[in-house]
């Protein structure tokens, strides 16, 4: 499926995301890492599970109010199949964990401060992931 | 801290606004930034860049500053060598990123959709964090 590219709405939207980050640093001292904040509250709550919590609960009401003011993007194109959908996020919950990060930790908060560890664990996940594309797409697809 | 929770509250709408504009809650354009040999979305690349136009100067902040506003202290990773455990770990990422085009950010925020779909994949990707919990480090 074609989309077309939005090059005004991605630099707006990459700024709110930024924006986020910075908040949660300079107010609480935290790094904005979803998958990070999102696997600590769902283990056994302890004093940081609140605004943990919070920060989750907002994502969606921030997302909700975006594609209520701007329906058009509210129009996700989700067509991978049930298996896929369960393959895919089994691998993304794990592999997250294991590389204690993601794309919002390593790809925006670990590049902002230029952690090598993130640069590294960036490149490794873009490349696996540009890699899985042409494959799925091109090879077997093809 | 009530106020830290506000604080985490405010974050996380903008965060979710953010993803919902720019188009990242959709996992198709996500798919087409990888599809480097095809149907190629550059928007991706523009959001990555807006968003450390200005998450970086956060943190040059952070570091010239004592503390955050409402905390003790900056709670960041100290430094530490690449392991194995960062580079597997990325590259499971990448492998199931690569075949729904959902990170974490974009499945929390494709719950507010409604699409069975996306609770499917958010159900999944919890599991996969749970399940990653026996071989989390000590401590």
């Amino acid at each position: 499926m074609i989309t077309a590219f939005t090059p005004l709405t991605a630099l707006l939207g990459g700024a709110l995301i930024g924006l986020a980050a910075a908040l949660l640093l300079l107010a609480n001292g935290r790094i904005a890492g979803i998958s990070g904040i999102l696997g600590a509250a769902a283990w056994l709550p302890d004093a940081n599970t609140g605004w943990r919590l919070a920060f989750i609960a907002g994502i969606v009401l921030g997302a909700l109010g975006i594609t209520r003011l701007l329906p058009v993007s509210g129009e996700v194109a989700l067509q991978a199949s049930p298996a896929l959908l369960i393959a895919g996020g089994l691998l993304v919950g794990f592999g997250t964990r294991l590389g204690n990060g993601c794309t919002s930790g390593h790809g925006i908060c670990g590049l902002a401060r230029g952690s090598r560890r993130s640069i590294i664990a960036t490149v490794v996940f873009f490349a696996v992931a540009l890699l899985t594309v042409f494959v799925v797409r091109h090879v077997v697809g093809g | 801290m009530a106020v830290r929770i506000v604080a985490a509250l405010l974050s996380g709408v903008l965060f979710g606004a953010g993803l919902a504009l720019s188009g990242m809650m959709n996992p198709a354009k996500v798919l087409n930034f990888l599809d480097l040999a095809g149907t190629w979305d550059p928007s991706l690349a523009l959001v990555m860049g807006g968003a450390l136009a200005v998450a970086t100067p956060a943190f040059a902040l952070a570091r010239r500053a004592r503390h955050p506003l409402f905390a003790m202290r900056f709670e960041l990773p100290s430094p530490a060598d690449p392991d194995p455990r960062l580079l597997g770990g990325a590259a499971l990422f990448g492998l199931g990123w690569g075949l729904v085009g959902i990170c974490p950010g974009p499945a929390i925020a494709l719950l507010s959709s409604g699409l069975p779909a996306a609770f499917l994949f958010f159900a999944a990707m919890l599991a996969g964090m749970l399940l990653y919990r026996p071989f989390a480090p000590a401590g």
